[in-house]
């Protein structure tokens, strides 16, 4: 599998563990943003191989972990009508809001179908012109222009039956949430490569001046993510701080300026309330004014969101990189994939969903 | 009265010539005596058989595998097979997996209304030529219609009849510390030929299924002196799965070599669109044989295609680990659910 496989040598992954190994030398945390990275690290047990002086911790970058209670609700609510065709990704289907899951709700006889695309929805609204289809746009800047595209050809196609159910959030806002936190201590990140890959890293000098830290946008194979862990470990060990691009076979400075440019048309910027984090201040998108016709929050207004609630699910410390994922005391015993308390044991970029399916239960076997 | 309204008065049985499955063909009567005599009998070694409640049959062991099996995959034609091929294949491998060599098979159809008869030709040419390479007798069987809407086109149950040699004896209990285990094949071909055959993805891929009986290649380690421990075919829940199945059974756990696992590159391609694991992909025509590590060379000689994947160890009970490369190791746990795609 070409472009897969050369990032996965066993060769160049020994190579990589015997640097970090010879250029570590200080007690550092660095955390991977995405949870893709996470998956990776923990299946091809790469934390595992690492000297112990040095702690990954798994950061916020899940789009379904993050999407608060609330917008599942109100999804819920939304598919429960008639008329209402509800498109989601296969992810957010298992993920649980107070009232159950979108699964959940199919099962009861709601009209919800999983899609691969924002634009297989606008295909099934142009094939339904008596239903409204209303796609649950979840995800952070990767997802965001291929959501803001299905909205242009929607007006352009003249497809009014269309709208967009968004919890659309950004990375950036949630780094300098992480770093502002006392509680927290990470010295270093590693970037997402596929977010940098839209939005560049402009945004990433800052946060890496104002809190003197490197930041290395890094890949998602493991030659990538022990890559970027060297490059991180060498900055930290000379104390040196900035952005360094491990990614450079797809991430440019600038980034993607095509996509950038339709996810400024369609979308502004507002707070936006975080699973288990809380609210993030100008942290999200919505659907700017002229689009405003395509926000399936304004289209049907009387689906108000639900209350925000106490979940006994540490979601919120695990997503910020506080507690590890078997640190939980629910893990692996009141929370599974079948039975679970949160979103991030049952998301496929979920660190929970990660450790339980790649690591044994420290407390568990024999 | 005009000669169109003396046609009208027809008697309304419908033509036998109709191209689909009618109610009628289920109904007891001329339209399915029919069906069974054209379509069904040419199936049957002894076609008098068809035609009683009861096969009464001669078995000159004391040893009987006897298992069943109901069929309902879909699409019901797929690259490298369908229903019919899948419903012989699917109970010779149950049969096979106890040592036993198959040699009689029940024939059931339930069918909906308005199903091609063509394809139901197809599928019965498929299940005779199946059969008779596997050398069993079809010997009994049933059809029913049920009305349109009601079923998917056609599902299919066959129950097997095979006889166990004398000094065969397998399964998890038999499963020592220290066995080794070797894997048929390579791994995920039936899964990806279906759901890449399926409607909701895009993903194409030129990949058929390894549907295909078992009953050969375990009938030669055995007559081959291959002290076999245990057997299972890797169907639904794939090759993770059984092992995890079997590991809780012999209270054992199992350690395999992620590198020795062979996956076609194009499944494995499938996978990474997906975010699927081949492990967990459904096979047809693929089995792991626990057996002593001593015998692994001889054993691998008889068996074409096959690998050693890994060892079976005492104590951590019910646990499946997997090794990389690298020297890290994972687990790799019973499947959860279906897989979902991911976001991205």
């Amino acid at each position: 599998m070409k472009y897969a496989q050369e990032y996965r040598s066993p060769k160049h992954i020994r190579k990589y563990l015997g640097v970090i190994e010879k250029i570590s030398h200080h007690r550092f945390s660095i955390m991977e943003i995405c949870g893709g990275q996470t998956h990776s690290i923990v299946k091809y047990g790469l934390d595992q191989a690492l000297p112990e002086a040095l702690t990954l911790v798994h950061g916020p970058g899940c789009p379904v972990c993050v999407t608060p209670e609330s917008k599942i609700d109100q999804a819920i609510a939304l598919a429960s009508y008639d008329k209402v065709i509800l498109c989601s990704f296969g992810d957010m289907m298992r993920v649980p809001g107070q009232k159950g899951s979108l699964l959940a709700a199919r099962a009861q006889g709601s009209d919800i179908r999983l899609v691969y695309s924002p634009l297989e929805a606008l295909e099934l609204a142009e094939r339904h012109p008596d239903r409204e289809v209303v796609f649950f746009a979840v995800g952070f800047e990767t997802t965001a222009p291929a959501n803001a595209m299905a909205v242009l050809e929607a007006q352009r196609r003249q497809i009014s039956n269309f709208s967009l159910l968004t919890s659309q959030v950004l990375v950036p806002p949630a780094m300098r949430a992480i770093l502002a936190n006392r509680k927290s201590k990470i010295d270093g990140f590693l970037a997402a490569g596929h977010v940098c890959t839209i939005m560049g890293y402009d945004t990433y000098q800052d946060i890496a001046e104002e809190f003197k830290i490197p930041i290395v946008i890094t890949g998602f194979e493991p030659m990538d993510i022990l890559e970027g862990i060297a490059r991180c470990v060498e900055m930290l060990e000379k104390g040196q701080y900035g952005v360094k691009n491990q990614y450079c076979r797809v991430v440019k400075e600038a980034g993607n300026p095509k996509a950038q440019a339709v996810m400024q048309e369609v979308f502004e910027r507002v707070d936006m309330d975080w699973r288990g984090i809380g609210t993030l201040l100008q942290s999200g998108l919505r659907l700017s004014e002229q689009y405003r016709s395509f926000d399936a929050e304004v289209k049907f207004h009387q689906v108000a969101s639900s209350k925000p609630y106490h979940s006994p699910c540490q979601a919120g410390a695990v997503l910020q990189g506080l507690i590890k994922p078997d640190e939980c005391p629910y893990f692996h015993s009141r929370c599974t994939p079948e039975n679970p308390m949160g979103a991030p044991m049952v998301s496929t970029e979920g660190a929970c969903a990660a450790y339980f399916q790649y690591q044994r239960p420290k407390s568990k076997g024999s | 009265m005009t000669e169109s309204q003396q046609e009208a008065f027809h008697c309304p049985i419908p033509k036998e010539t109709s191209e689909k499955i009618s109610l009628s063909h289920g109904g007891g009567g001329r339209m399915m005596n029919r069906l069974i005599q054209q379509y069904i009998e040419p199936l049957y070694q002894q076609p008098g058989f068809c035609h009683q409640d009861s096969a009464v049959l001669n078995l000159d062991t004391a040893r009987i595998a006897f298992t069943s099996d109901s069929y309902v995959v879909h699409p019901i034609f797929f690259p490298g097979g369908d229903i019919g091929k899948l419903a012989v294949c699917g109970t010779i491998n149950d049969l096979a997996m106890a040592g036993a060599v198959p040699r009689f098979l029940s024939l059931a159809f339930i069918l909906e209304e308005g199903f091609p008869l063509a394809s139901f030709e197809k599928i019965l040419s498929s299940i005779q030529k199946t059969a008779h390479e596997c050398q069993v007798e079809i010997v009994t069987g049933d059809t029913k219609v049920v009305d349109k809407n009601k079923a998917d086109g056609i599902y299919i149950n066959t129950t097997g009849l095979g006889y166990v040699p004398t000094g065969v004896n397998l399964g998890p209990s038999s499963i020592q510390a220290g066995d080794a285990i070797l894997l048929s094949g390579d791994l995920g071909r039936h899964g990806v030929a279906v759901m890449s055959s399926r409607d909701a993805t895009e993903a194409e891929v030129a990949i058929e299924s390894d549907c295909a009986p078992l009953d050969q290649p375990i009938q030669k380690l055995l007559t081959n002196n291959i002290d076999i421990h245990c057997l299972r075919d890797l169907t639904r829940g794939g090759l993770a799965s059984a092992l995890n199945e079997l590991a809780k059974e012999a209270q054992m756990s199992v350690l395999l070599e992620d590198s020795k696992i062979p996956v076609h590159p194009r499944v494995a391609a499938y996978c990474e669109i997906l975010g699927i694991e081949p492990y967990y992909l459904a096979n047809e025509g693929r089995f792991i044989c626990i057996l002593p590590s001593s015998q692994v060379t001889q054993a691998l000689e008889c068996l074409e295609g096959g690998t050693l994947i890994g060892y079976v160890e005492a104590g951590d009970p019910g646990w499946v680990r997997l090794r990389t490369e690298w020297g890290t190791e994972r687990i790799l746990p019973m499947l959860l659910g279906e897989p979902l795609p991911r976001i991205c």
